[in-house]
């Protein structure tokens, strides 16, 4: 999961605190597995964005990989 | 758990990898099919290569052998049995024989003495000599071959034995020609470390050693070993002049070899000794529908050329069973068999660490058990992967996300939303219950209405209760044996509590769970109460064509299968019948949760299926029904024929979608409890209120991603309340997430006055910060 690429701009903002979004190093788990993910996330109240692509691809991977170990 | 002996009793009854008859008949065991293969392509070097692997003489043997192969080959029974030995013959005559040299083994300790220089004795020779050990033949004779050389020389040339015989003298074999071997042969056996006897039926010498009722020397017939250790036997002289045959002398001096190595190495001889001579073999082969064909003839009257021999070779069935496979896109689609899938199950079932790459195919099964009928020795892979998936679920092993879709929908099906019990008003037991069952109240909850209203018509006398829900097959196929049992309690108590009436059912898996769990409890199929009370006067006959598709949980039940038929013909239907009906029919992949496991296998299932008749298809269950017309395959429910406007075109119905399904059955209950009960149904959740406006294209797009109506429902909620949700601040559009419970669900909506304009949605199983409480 570390080598996540996310796109270089979000499109979004988080609409609570009104704020750009900025890439951090997000624990993402599954199954008692933690990964830090470099995700873009709402520095104030700590919202992410999972783009699609990355919802629909190596996430489901990743979950595949760890539901069959 | 399966356990290795279980394992290797379901590996043997998959007869698969069982030889071919002809291998199996053949004394050295040829292997017949790879070497026609290779003839077929014109390879006869690779098909010489084959046969020699089997039959040290080959130039001698492909003129001589009497060729049992033949008696029991298939192709004679459609047509002529294929010509084997004369495609040997042109393996010999076509093949590159420079690199035929053997390669011996080291040298080992042990001198073996061959007594008598015919063929079952050259052949223990070879093989020892192979096998490194020191041989010395004894020959009375002045030549080595024996009785070779007595056949007609114009079909057994000199030279061809002579070259045969040239690889004895190539490994090194002391031949001790015009020396007579006489009288008491343990004098030979305080010399050589083991001796075989083959001084072929001609010679009547015993050798001091115990003879047999026929007088014959005592032979063991698996190891050869006659009455003295150490001392073997075999060829003509063990069965005497009025047998020959050449390929049984050398398969029993090649056995007498393998004994007198193990005597040598101090090793069991007749440890895993079975079928080493000619056997009858377990392999079934279906000649249905294969065109007979005439051996092919040589063109000179004599032999074949190359041409000749290759078409020939291709007559070879090329001999296997695969009947399952054959018909089961699930077992096709993984290239292999059960012999093979029971292993890797076994195997995935016993992985302590590391990845278990069976997981996949174990949840595509169906589980409807068209293998198993069709298997000559009953394997059932469905049986196995069920017992599997329980396993799995038992090991905590199951994947979180296989039949989690399956599962949830059955809990909806189960909660207040749908599910209730209930004895006609006005009294407090029953008679008979209407079962519906879940998918069909999700697909035409009007015929489930329809069908109340006949059953309390029609039964005049008796009180027809109703029971909604699901009966719990769900749970079982996804090997949840607990929440399985729990569902059946439940009907099982309720049924008590309506004083155990009679079950109406009309969806098969729904008759199977009731007769195979709770046996005590009587069913009956609906279309069994429609045949014996009568169609409703609603229904008129409209003549039209209809191919049956029996459900695959009807398999086995031939009075339900015939009473469908007989109401379609009452119907004006004429009937077709699809390749594989009645106990031979087709899961339509919602079985098993296929569909859902494994949508690419489930696609091939249903579009093979669907294939096979051009007529419009008639079913008796709602998923076969809805699966096949949304693949564009025309399908009538047999209520759509009951109850079905004649206007209406219901075969070109598509079935609703995931979220319409759970609607339909939440408003069958709500109806029929305010229509016939006189009941209101407890307040729904504030998040059903939400409104969604979902254009065509995106409700394409949730209902293959399998996202309901309620789980963006409860997003938008969840996002709305709390205001935790991001914006684009070009388009004003928010996008939010929320795990009501396994799942995270992505939302992008914009507010509207009248409701939610729904863009997109998406979903994943793994946690990340921020997806709210659930």
């Amino acid at each position: 999961m570390t080598d996540v690429e996310i796109p270089s701009t979000s499109p979004w903002m988080c609409g609570n605190c009104n704020l750009p979004l900025e890439v951090a190093s997000v624990d993402v788990g599954y199954m008692g597995n933690a990964f830090p993910v470099k995700l873009w996330k709402c520095p104030q109240c700590g919202l992410v964005f999972i783009p699609e692509d990355l919802a629909l691809g190596k996430m489901v991977d990743v979950e595949k990989q760890l539901e069959d170990k | 758990m399966i356990d290795q002996k279980e394992l290797r009793e379901l590996e043997a009854k998959c007869i698969q990898e069982c030889p071919p008859t002809c291998t199996a008949a053949c004394p050295v065991h040829v292997d017949v099919k790879a070497m026609l293969v290779e003839i077929g392509r014109g390879d006869f070097t690779a098909a010489l290569k084959i046969y020699r692997k089997a039959v040290p003489f080959p130039r001698i043997i492909s003129r001589l052998c009497d060729q049992p192969c033949k008696d029991v080959c298939k192709r004679g029974e459609v047509g002529d049995e294929i010509a084997i030995r004369d495609l040997e013959r042109a393996c010999v005559e076509f093949g590159d024989t420079s690199s035929e040299k053997p390669r011996p083994l080291p040298k080992r300790k042990g001198h073996v003495a061959i007594v008598g220089g015919g063929i079952s004795g050259i052949t223990a020779a070879y093989e020892a000599a192979r096998k490194g050990y020191a041989v010395t033949i004894f020959e009375t004779g002045s030549v080595l071959g024996g009785s070779l050389w007595q056949i007609d020389k114009d079909f057994l040339p000199a030279w061809v034995i002579e070259r045969d015989l040239e690889v004895m003298t190539t490994l090194g074999i002391e031949i001790r020609l015009n020396t007579p071997i006489s009288g008491d042969i343990r004098e030979l056996r305080r010399e050589y470390e083991a001796v075989y006897l083959a001084v072929g039926a001609q010679i009547e010498e015993k050798f001091d050693l115990e003879r047999d009722e026929h007088g014959f020397i005592k032979v063991d017939p698996v190891t050869f070993e006659t009455s003295a250790a150490g001392i073997f036997a075999g060829g003509g002289m063990r069965w005497g002049k009025e047998m020959h045959s050449s390929i049984t002398s050398i398969s029993e001096g090649r056995r007498a070899a393998i004994s007198i190595d193990r005597h040598l190495q101090h090793v069991s001889l007749t440890a895993s000794r079975d079928n080493e001579g000619s056997y009858t073999s377990c392999l079934y082969t279906n000649l249905e529908g294969i065109e007979p064909l005439p051996v092919i003839t040589e063109s000179d009257g004599w032999r074949y050329n190359q041409d000749e021999a290759a078409q020939e070779a291709k007559r070879c069935l090329q001999c296997e069973c695969m009947e399952c496979v054959k018909v089961c896109e699930y077992l096709k689609h993984y290239e292999r068999y059960p012999r093979r899938y029971v292993r890797e199950i076994y195997n995935n079932l016993s992985i302590v660490k590391g990845t278990r790459y069976a997981n996949t195919f174990i949840n595509s099964c169906s589980l409807c058990g068209l293998c198993g009928e069709i298997c000559p020795e009953d394997l059932d892979m469905g049986e196995v992967n069920l017992r599997a998936r329980r396993e799995m679920v038992k090991q905590k092993r199951m994947p979180a996300s296989a039949f989690d879709f399956a599962l949830r929908d059955m809990a909806f099906s189960n909660s207040d939303h749908f599910a209730f019990s209930r004895n006609r008003p006005g009294t407090d037991t029953s008679d008979y219950v209407l079962f519906p069952g879940c998918q069909l109240c999700a697909s035409s909850p009007q015929h489930v209405e329809s069908a109340y209203e006949y059953l309390n018509a029609r039964l005049v006398d008796s009180h027809v209760g109703l029971m909604l829900g699901c009966c719990g097959a769900p749970a079982h196929w996804a090997g949840e044996e607990a929440l399985f049992n729990q569902t059946i309690d439940r009907w099982r108590s309720d049924l008590y509590a309506m004083g155990d009436p009679m079950v109406i059912l009309p969806c098969s898996s729904c008759y199977q769970v009731f007769k195979t769990t709770l046996p005590d409890v009587k069913i009956v199929s609906l279309w069994e109460v429609y045949e014996q009370y009568g169609l409703p006067e609603y229904a008129q006959p409209v003549s039209r064509t209809v191919a049956i598709h029996d459900p695959c949980s009807a398999r086995r039940e031939r009075p339900v299968q015939d009473s469908v038929r007989r109401i379609a013909e009452q119907l004006g239907c004429t009937i077709e019948e699809l390749p594989l009906s009645r106990e031979k029919t087709v899961c339509c992949s919602y079985g098993g949760h296929m569909w859902l496991a494994n949508p690419q296998v489930a696609e091939k299932t249903i579009r093979r299926r669907v294939d096979e008749h051009p007529a419009d298809y008639l079913t008796y269950c709602a998923m076969c029904r809805d699966f096949f017309s949304n693949q564009g395959k025309r399908t009538l429910h047999l209520l759509d024929l009951i109850y079905g406007e004649p206007t209406d075109d219901r075969a070109a119905r598509h079935s609703p979608g995931w979220s319409q399904r759970h609607e339909n059955r939440a408003r069958l209950k709500r109806k029929l409890l305010t229509t016939i009960w006189g009941e209101t149904m407890n307040g729904s959740q504030t998040y059903e209120a939400i409104r969604l406006i979902v254009s065509d294209e995106v409700r394409a797009r949730l209902e293959q991603r399998l996202i309901l109506t309620e789980d963006i429902q409860r997003v938008i909620e969840y996002a709305e309340r709390t205001k935790r949700r991001l914006q684009n601040p070009e388009s004003g559009r928010f996008l939010a997430y929320f795990k009501p419970t396994t799942v995270t669900y992505w939302v992008e909506y914009q507010p509207q006055t009248d409701g939610y304009v729904i863009f997109n949605a998406y979903s994943h199983r793994m946690e990340v910060p921020g997806s709210g409480e659930s």
